[in-house]
């Protein structure tokens, strides 16, 4: 045991001496948060836009000013002529151009109709779309206000309840998928980094002819990373509930043991890849392509699995951090228990005691 | 038959890496077409000395002058006329031997007929001739050290610069290696080596003994022997060290 | 110059010795442009929907049969109450659900005007928005069609704003036009700050590099031998990436290509002398990774390659002034799906060769001969 100390000491100074990997420990997680929490979102706001106004009459202007105040849009063009359309959108000036036909308020006024023509950008399609709807909804909301005084609309009215994120908040979504991220990083890759580092450079060798037992040797290795990624974990955890204001409705207690779950599991999945990896060139290319790109994109964390091509939504089922994530936002936003996740739960065990048995395989038969 | 003219003069060289003193100022004289030994433990501040001569690491203060051409202000001129060889192995393992060649060849602009001639007889004499399409890492430890060093002087440079070239290699090969040292000399190379094995510093026509960043003596291996009176280096070294 | 053909010479060999070169040059176009323009989507495929039926009349059985029909919708339906449809929220079964009132029947038919329930799982904002959208549409196209005629002439009463919207580029609002050139962005930014950057840290470790700083090489000979491999690797996988999206995705190519890939070699130079930056400040491999890795993630996450820029605060968004991947995702953009022209994006251009020769000056800079 105290053999076993003494190696864990030095596994950790390895770690805290050099500050490119702290920065990666904590630098990393720390600039997903800032970023997810306050920097990245699909909403669309200040929109270049550029407005043709032939009419300039009292309410084409109004209408102008609603759009601006609104703070979707920008109004950051008024070409003259057609001509200069695709010149704005080639440059990237503008990504909406409003354009209003002549005489729109007589039109409306007196023939209750006017008629405004938009034209896209739609090179981004999803901010096109966006941007139209929001414009269409301004709009309609200017006619109501100008003119119709509360107007009962018969038809069916749908009345939706938002569960579990009533504010739509960004956060929700990514907090406990960023959880995931940052442990498959920590755990599984900066393992296997480390392990085949010491296969490189032949220390592992003179470790495994040390007094050591070869379990002390991989725990001693381990040990440092799991300790920091159940830090890392409880930190995004603590942030998220004070600045981003995302509950933990379920079980604490089931929250954490499915952390842990998911840390053993990705834990012996860098086991798995140093016993694969010969260099740390091929360790960090496995890490990087295998791991780290599925679990950010396969994974439901930035985009739903269910919006995937079946294919890939075939392959997400592989990856651990889809059924983790999922764990993740069932206990803490809908509150649910074990009942709930008991089947997510059963193919992360399943899938460690896999990575475990392959690698000790692995590892009996290097050592014949 | 050393005509005793410098090619390199070192005055009160140091070298501190913040409060260690690696080189803790150093004088000396290497004459043209002389084997300069510099022998001491490991960490005695040899390798240190080394980089600076060859311009890969800058000194603290003093005053030096490699092959007629200032160490501060002239590095860049140093280099063409100097041939250098580390501890570590350093040739590409992932080319040929004849790649390895032709890379540092044209690196130090050799002529193409020039290279040839001279990749040719190196070749040939070190028996290499049948493994010149072999890549260098599938090649024995010795042949590779040979194979350095050849590479190193391949230019014709004024000095060469080892340091402890024969580390871990078998005695028949440090022998051999040795004769390639000599025969350098003979064509007018200024040999500058560092080694920690005492029976080489005996190959060397001045040694020059360092201990814990300092110069404890200089002088030839006999008159070296005479004035500690002992029988070897071996015991020089002991003897002086303590 | 002929030093410069020597080193070239040497590393060209020494890339294609490498055994894992050319599957890293041949499938990691292939993987990413296929697993990643298809993963990174917004858009909905398809949305299971929970419906609870507390009337069983015929309006209500006509507006489940209308709503299953449409192939958007997977509609689970037998359902006893909300309770159960909200079990089904919870464990992750539906997206949404639609509970429809007892007395759904009977308002229709004599107020004309109901009101049914969805539940929707909102931790995902976007995607609930979007599938609560297409709900009140198929809803809504159902109560149109079933009290249509007293409604008509009510509403020519009303005053309306017509819109009609066009869409430029992309009329089919293709999202895989507007990922793949983005991708192929990353494609040879990964390329070349990992490969390029990777290549200078191994020499160190290996210790080949003393034996290059003690030959008279000039520096910029020396990181220009190391960048100009990569350059040409770097520009073969875009074309080949290119390829890939055109025949997988049949992506747009608007712009002038002559003009994409000399503005790819500007950024090349750029993202490789960066790359070769930070390997000169690192002296394992494994820490030039973790430094190129981390600006990676934070420069890709802000580029506008996922979110729109315009969106981002203030201050992010002055940020990405010094962010290539800014620059580059938006050129990509613009040549291949708008057809920009050299004018278009000349401040783009601007910027990036700035950055480009301040990177590659920097590089030689901090690459030493001597220690």
């Amino acid at each position: 045991m105290k053999r076993f100390l003494a190696f864990l000491r030095k596994e950790f100074l390895h770690i805290f001496r050099d500050p490119r990997t702290l920065v990666i420990l904590f630098g990393i997680p720390i600039a997903q948060l800032l970023l997810f929490g306050f920097v990245l979102t699909n909403e669309v706001r200040n929109v270049k836009i550029a407005v043709v106004d032939h009419s300039r009459d009292y309410l084409s202007i109004r209408l102008t000013q609603q759009l601006v105040s609104s703070g979707f849009f920008q109004v950051a063009a008024t070409p003259s002529s057609e001509s200069e359309y695709e010149g704005l959108f080639r440059s990237g000036k503008v990504k909406e151009i409003v354009i209003f036909e002549p005489n729109f308020a007589r039109h409306l006024v007196n023939e209750n109709k006017a008629d405004i023509q938009l034209i896209e950008d739609a090179s981004e399609p999803n901010t096109a779309q966006l941007v139209v709807n929001y414009t269409t909804a301004i709009t309609n909301n200017f006619v109501k206000t100008e003119f119709i005084k509360e107007q009962k609309q018969p038809g069916i009215n749908i009345k939706a309840r938002m569960l579990f994120n009533e504010n739509m908040l960004d956060s929700y979504n990514f907090i406990p998928g960023l959880i995931a991220v940052i442990l498959m990083l920590i755990s599984a890759m900066m393992t296997a980094i480390t392990i085949t580092r010491e296969k490189e450079s032949g220390t592992m060798e003179i470790l495994l002819a040390s007094p050591l037992k070869p379990i002390q040797i991989i725990l001693g290795k381990v040990t440092p990373y799991m300790i920091l990624s159940i830090i890392n974990a409880l930190v995004v955890l603590l942030i998220g509930y004070f600045v981003f204001n995302v509950p933990i409705i379920g079980s604490l207690a089931l929250l954490l043991a499915e952390i842990l779950l998911f840390i053993f599991l990705a834990l012996s999945l860098g086991i798995l890849i140093s016993t694969f990896a010969t260099n740390q060139v091929t360790a960090l290319a496995i890490s990087g392509f295998v791991l780290m790109l599925p679990s950010i994109l396969l994974s439901g964390f930035i985009f739903p699995v269910k919006n995937m091509p079946a294919p890939l939504e075939f392959i997400s089922n592989f990856i651990p951090p889809r059924w983790f994530i999922e764990i993740n936002r069932t206990v803490m936003l809908k509150g649910g228990g074990l009942a709930e996740v008991w089947p997510n739960t059963l193919i992360l065990l399943g899938m460690s005691a896999l990575f475990i048995i392959i690698s000790i395989r692995k590892f009996k038969i290097r050592l014949q | 038959m050393i005509n005793k003219e410098p090619v390199i003069t070192v005055k009160n060289m140091v070298k501190r890496f913040g409060t260690f003193v690696a080189n803790d100022n150093l004088n000396f004289e290497v004459y043209k077409g002389e084997i300069f030994g510099f022998i001491g433990a490991n960490g005695a501040g040899k390798t240190t000395a080394i980089r600076i001569l060859c311009g890969l690491s800058t000194p603290t203060s003093g005053e030096m002058n490699v092959a007629g051409y200032d160490i501060y202000h002239q590095t860049e001129k140093i280099k063409k006329n100097i041939g250098y060889m580390s501890q570590k192995f350093s040739l590409y393992e992932d080319l040929t031997v004849a790649e390895n060649i032709r890379f540092f060849g044209g690196v130090y602009g050799m002529k193409i007929t020039e290279r040839k001639a001279r990749t040719e007889e190196m070749l040939e004499r070190l028996d290499l001739m049948a493994f010149k399409n072999r890549k260098i890492g599938d090649l024995p430890l010795g042949w590779k050290q040979k194979l350095a060093f050849s590479i190193a002087i391949l230019h014709n440079p004024k000095i060469v610069f080892l340091d402890e070239p024969t580390g871990g290699v078998d005695p028949i090969t440090r022998r051999q290696f040795w004769n390639l040292i000599y025969e350098a000399v003979q064509k007018g190379i200024t040999v500058f080596v560092t080694t920690h094995y005492m029976d080489e510093a005996e190959y060397c026509d001045r040694v020059s003994i360092m201990s814990e960043g300092q110069i404890v003596a200089l002088d030839t291996p006999e008159n070296l022997k005479k004035q500690y009176n002992a029988i070897n280096m071996d015991e020089v070294f002991l003897k002086i060290a303590r | 110059m002929r030093t410069l053909f020597y080193l070239l010479q040497k590393e060209f060999t020494q890339i294609f010795r490498n055994k894992s070169m050319l599957p890293i040059i041949f499938v990691m176009p292939l993987v990413q442009m296929l697993i990643l323009v298809f993963a990174a989507t917004n858009e909905l495929k398809q949305v299971d929907l929970a419906i609870v039926d507390n009337d069983h009349s015929a309006s209500s059985r006509n507006m489940i049969h209308e709503i299953s029909g449409n192939p958007f919708f997977k509609v689970i339906t037998g359902l006893n109450n909300s309770q159960e449809a909200e079990d089904l929220l919870m464990r992750n079964k539906v997206n949404l659900a639609l509970v429809i009132p007892k007395e759904f029947d009977k308002e229709l038919t004599t107020v004309k005007k109901t009101e049914v329930q969805v539940l929707v799982d909102a931790i995902n904002g976007n995607a609930a928005q979007l599938s609560l959208a297409y709900l009140s549409n198929v809803i809504g196209a159902y109560s149109q069609k079933v009290l249509i005629k007293p409604i008509k002439p009510e509403f020519r009463q009303t005053k309306a704003i017509e819109i009609k919207s066009t869409y430029w580029f992309n009329a089919e609002l293709n999202y895989k036009f507007y990922m793949a050139p983005g991708i192929l962005v990353v494609l040879i930014t990964v390329v070349g700050m990992l490969l390029g950057g990777m290549n200078l840290v191994r020499e160190k470790e290996l210790g080949t590099i003393e034996q290059i700083n003690v030959t008279p090489i000039k520096k910029w000979q020396f990181i220009a031998g190391k960048l100009l491999p990569f350059l040409f690797i770097g520009l073969f996988d875009l074309a080949f990436g290119l390829l890939v999206a055109k025949l997988a995705f049949n992506i747009p190519i608007q712009g002038s290509l002559v003009l994409l890939f000399s503005l790819a070699a500007v950024y090349l130079i750029l993202v490789l002398s960066w790359g070769l930056f930070i390997s000169t400040i690192s002296d394992t491999q494994q820490q030039a990774t973790f430094v190129s890795f981390f600006s990676l993630i934070v420069f890709i996450l802000m580029s506008g390659l996922f979110t729109p820029v315009e969106s981002m605060p203030q201050w992010a968004q002055n940020l990405d002034y010094i962010n290539p991947l800014f620059y580059f995702v938006k050129i990509m953009r613009s040549v291949l799906i708008k057809g920009s022209n050299f004018i278009d994006i000349l401040n783009e251009f601007v910027a990036l060769s700035a950055f480009a020769i301040s990177m590659f000056s920097l590089a030689i800079f901090r690459y030493r001969k001597t220690s």
